[in-house]
């Protein structure tokens, strides 16, 4: 493959492959700067990782090494070196030719980025094809051998498939082998493992080290996850507001970061090991437009002083490879890290006094799909329970039977000793009333058409709870004890953020006085430092209202900061239940052993970080995610 | 490190809010579009012209004013017609019975086709089946021969051209009110509503019905056209409940013969049918282009 790369001897001795240099990106039409003053620079074979919350403008840098600017936005000025030529001031036609064979693309949802239409062997075909440096008879064994690198099987019936008949983990595999196909010098990859399980995510993220260390290829690995990026990335650059306010190397970054914003998201990641609460950060980011002269964080940082909103700070080093945009470095710097959050007091829970919800023998099947076979499981008053396990493993599908919403089961599930219906509408009001429900996708539960205030006071109008004053002042205290305020009840809820409508979300489902909440993956689609606000929220109301929780969730580090007791779900069976710490501890299932091997996690990523590099070499070994495809 | 510890839960404004796709708000992103402005301003200006065109008319509808088939003058400003009755006259009138039917005959359409589409998206089981393939079987006949066996059976009275049209509009309706409801019935909140015991009906008009507003405003808009046109060719074969009256198909029906020597008396009334047909067309494209284009816009996202 010596062909794809023309430049590489001109290069010289330079060890960077990629130099991002005062990078700027504005809007088309104002030309109010959305990306300021970005630089890095990555090695060949180097993971840079660039993290960050929504908006921040991580995507638009990623897209910017590609030389692509998203409809609205365009490149302003600076230098994106790659080898010998300057990115930014190739034509279209040029780009299009880089594209595929010098830089790569890895985009975050798989599926949408393979053609439905066509097999997946027709389109790696294409890719290799497109940049016609192979000669036709080779190409069936590039394609193979690309499928063998990604470790997916690379027999003719596989290569036949459609997209839609590979699991999600295979899909982005298949989106790696294209992105890795002509042996590009710089691969950008933008949280592809966003939707995958813990066990998949850890194989595409292995095999994404593999190959660039292998083929000595560059990578940016953007994400929001910075578990993620621990383990991956030997360097990071966290982004805020549309500038790097920090670059180091990755350890350092987690373990002793210099940006009061870097240390409130490190302390909003749970942790395996001990039950913290989590911390959210204050405020909300900055729009580009409307960012302030100063530090843009500086409207949200505890440590802010006068001086801070006068002048943006500069990017000033700290130590060796190590710079920090904010004036105050120096004092965040002399704290230790880990003081972030408080041990949280979880009160035990009354097994004995009462248990509301008892699942005995629950067999639920989609169609003729056996899906949960036999589940018996009990929630105790004032707890609770952690239900984890990957997508499949049949977790939503008892949330659903709980609520009435899923009517295919046998068995029992009973509330305070009565059994219930299978079908909500067959149920009495009252225990309608008592099983609340919140969904995963904030964006999907809510009616557009509705205000906030209607959409809170529904439950209060279906129960015949409360009515006109009455019903706006519970909707207005709702909303308070949910940190957002009454003035939220006129607003529709696409003027509204993600976490914010999780609020709205919450707000309904407590509005009512429930005994039982169901919590559905209820922060899989936020940000890390909202998610951490949601679950503290979610905490402290479970623990006020002497709430029985059931908090479904993939992430198990999460299951930490808030629940007693844990059940570990695989395959429509509990392998494993028991306390938090006992059972994330002291794992006695092979499963859930497994299961956290693969969690990535800051504690295990700052230790290892430096080894993980080059110690896996499992192309071998079979993925897990060929098994459900 | 105590500082940065504070118990604060408010959390970041996250990614933008997607553009809101309300009806209404589609309509009047659309109306940036030319093609839209052009089309509401043909079909308002037809629209005006059928309701106030009585008050407007210079004589009645069945006035003598001359000599048949006279030339435009300044008596008759479109001449007269085969009868001797003015034209222009004739035009002013004749819009307002089409436009009652076939205002009538697309309520009546909306409401069926509506309550059947939602009632099918929801219920996801056998009903949506039956119900959507009797509808299909209703569409399988050609509107025109439907309406003219119903008007040869029980006689050319309004409420049969009425009833006649809406029962072909109404599976078209129906089908468009299905598939825009069957995306909104998987979301969540319908669940959550489901969860609460929320009665059907309920969840139809308060949670579905609401959310589908938008491509049913289009589709109303169109059929509306398609119903006039109806009417109208109903009226050019004959079938209208005053044969005499002034009527836009009967016109053309009647002065089709004296095309030759006084056109005005068919070619009106087709070019104020033609404008109409031309301004629904207009303005269902440039909804149909706003709505991709937000679609495209989202895509990228």
């Amino acid at each position: 493959m010596s062909a794809a790369e023309p430049a590489g001897q001109t290069a010289g001795p330079a060890v960077s492959a990629v130099a991002v240099q005062d990078l700027r990106i504005a809007t088309e039409s104002t030309g109010t700067p959305v990306i300021s003053e970005v630089s890095f620079e990555i090695a060949r074979g180097e993971i840079f990782g660039v993290v960050g919350e929504s908006g921040s403008g991580k995507t638009t840098v990623g897209l910017a090494l590609l030389g692509h600017a998203r409809r609205g936005l365009r490149i302003a000025g600076g230098t994106v070196q790659l080898g010998d030529r300057d990115i930014l001031t190739l034509d279209e036609d040029q780009l299009r030719r880089l594209r595929g064979s010098l830089v790569s693309y890895v985009p975050q949802d798989p599926a949408s980025s393979l053609n439905p239409a066509l097999r997946i062997g027709t389109q790696l075909r294409e890719v290799i094809e497109a940049h016609g440096n192979q000669p036709d008879s080779g190409v069936a064994e590039r394609v193979a051998e690309m499928m063998r690198e990604v470790a997916l099987p690379d027999d003719r019936a596989f290569l036949k498939r459609y997209p839609h008949e590979l699991s999600g983990g295979q899909q982005q595999r298949v989106g790696l082998a294209m992105a890795f196909a002509n042996r590009p010098r710089l691969i950008v990859l933008d949280e592809p493992t966003t939707g995958l399980d813990v066990t998949t995510q850890a194989h595409v993220l292995s095999t994404v080290r593999e190959l660039a260390t292998l083929h000595d290829v560059a990578a940016l690995y953007v994400s929001h996850d910075l578990a993620v990026v621990a383990t991956l990335a030997e360097r990071v650059a966290v982004m805020y507001a549309g500038r790097v306010v920090e670059i180091g190397g990755a350890e350092e970054l987690f373990t002793s970061a210099g940006h009061p914003y870097t240390r409130r998201l490190v302390g909003a990641i749970p942790r395996l090991t001990g039950g913290r609460s989590l911390v959210g950060i204050p405020g909300h980011a900055v729009s580009p437009g409307r960012r302030p002269p100063g530090c843009s964080f500086a409207p949200r940082c505890t440590l802010r002083i006068d001086q801070c909103e006068t002048a943006m700070p500069p990017l000033l080093p700290v130590g060796p490879g190590h710079a920090v945009r904010c004036i105050r470095a120096e004092i965040v710097l002399s704290e230790a890290q880990s003081r972030v959050g408080d041990p949280i007091d979880m009160p035990a829970a009354d097994a004995a006094e009462r248990l509301p919800l008892r699942l005995t023998d629950v067999v639920a099947s989609y169609g003729q799909n056996e899906i949960l076979h036999s589940v018996s499981l009990s929630l105790a008053a004032h707890e609770c329970l952690a239900l984890v396990g990957e997508s499949g493993s049949g977790k939503t599908t008892i949330a659903r039977a709980i609520a009435g919403l899923h009517r295919n089961w046998t068995g029992t599930i009973a509330l305070d000793g009565t059994e219930l219906p299978r079908a909500a509408r067959q149920r009495s009001s009252e225990t309608r009333r008592q099983i609340q429900y919140i969904f995963q996708n904030p964006y999907g539960s809510l009616n557009p058409r509705q205000t906030i205030g209607q959409i809170v006071g529904q439950p209060l109008r279906v129960f015949g709870t409360a009515k006109g004053r009455e019903a706006d002042r519970r909707i207005a205290d709702m909303l308070e004890r949910v940190s957002l305020t009454a003035a939220y009840a006129r607003r529709y809820p696409d003027q509204l953020s993600g976490g914010e409508r999780q609020r709205v979300a919450i707000a309904r489902a407590l509005v009512c006085d429930p005994t039982v909440l169901i919590c559905d993956e209820v922060t899989s689609a936020l940000d890390v430092s909202v998610q951490a606000a949601i679950v503290e929220l979610l905490g402290s109301l479970q623990r006020d209202l002497g709430l029985s929780m059931l908090f479904i969730t993939h992430n198990l580090p999460l299951v930490r900061s808030i629940a007693q007791r844990v059940a570990v779900l695989s395959q429509g069976n509990v392998v494993e239940l028991g306390d938090t710490a006992q059972v994330l501890t002291d794992p006695q299932q092979p499963y859930t052993r497994q299961l956290l091997a693969d969690t990535p996690s800051l504690e295990t990523a700052t230790s290892e970080a430096m080894e993980t590099a080059t110690s896996e070499t499992g192309a071998s070994e079979p993925p897990a995610d060929l098994a459900g495809a | 490190m105590s500082q940065l510890s504070s118990d604060w839960v408010a959390d970041a404004q996250i990614a933008p809010p997607l553009p809101a796709v309300h009806g209404t708000s589609l309509l009047r992103r659309s109306l940036k579009l030319w093609r839209t402005r052009i089309g509401l301003a043909l079909v308002g200006f037809i629209v005006l012209v059928a309701i106030i065109g009585p008050y407007l008319a210079p004589y009645g509808p069945n006035t003598p004013v001359g000599a048949p088939n006279s030339d435009p003058s300044s008596k008759a400003v479109l001449g007269t017609d085969y009868l001797g009755q003015d034209v222009l006259s004739r035009v002013l009138y004749g819009g307002r019975s089409i436009l009652v039917m076939a205002v009538l005959a697309t309520a009546l359409a909306l409401v069926a086709g509506v309550a059947i589409g939602l009632v099918a998206a929801y219920s996801r089981n056998a009903l949506d089946d039956t119900l959507m393939r009797g509808m299909d079987v209703l569409m399988a006949l050609p509107s025109i021969l439907l309406a003219l066996v119903a008007v040869a059976i029980v006689g050319p009275h309004a409420w049969v051209i009425v009833v006649a049209i809406a029962l072909t509009t109404t599976p078209r309706i129906a089908r468009v009110a299905r598939g825009a409801a069957q995306p909104i019935v998987e979301r969540d909140f319908i669940a959550a509503s489901e969860a609460m015991g929320v009665p059907r009906w309920r969840i139809l008009s308060g949670e579905l019905l609401p959310n589908t507003l938008g491509p049913l405003m289009v589709e109303a808009s169109l059929r509306l056209t398609y119903s006039i046109a109806l009417i109208a060719a109903l009226a050019y074969l004959g079938l209208s409940p005053n044969p005499n009256g002034a009527n836009w198909g009967t016109m053309i029906n009647q002065n089709q013969l004296v095309l030759a020597v006084q056109p005005w008396g068919a070619a009106t009334p087709i070019i104020v049918i033609a404008l109409l047909t031309l301004g629904t067309g207009l303005i269902g494209d440039g909804i149909a282009r706003t709505a991709a284009g937000i679609d495209r816009a989202r895509g990228e996202e």
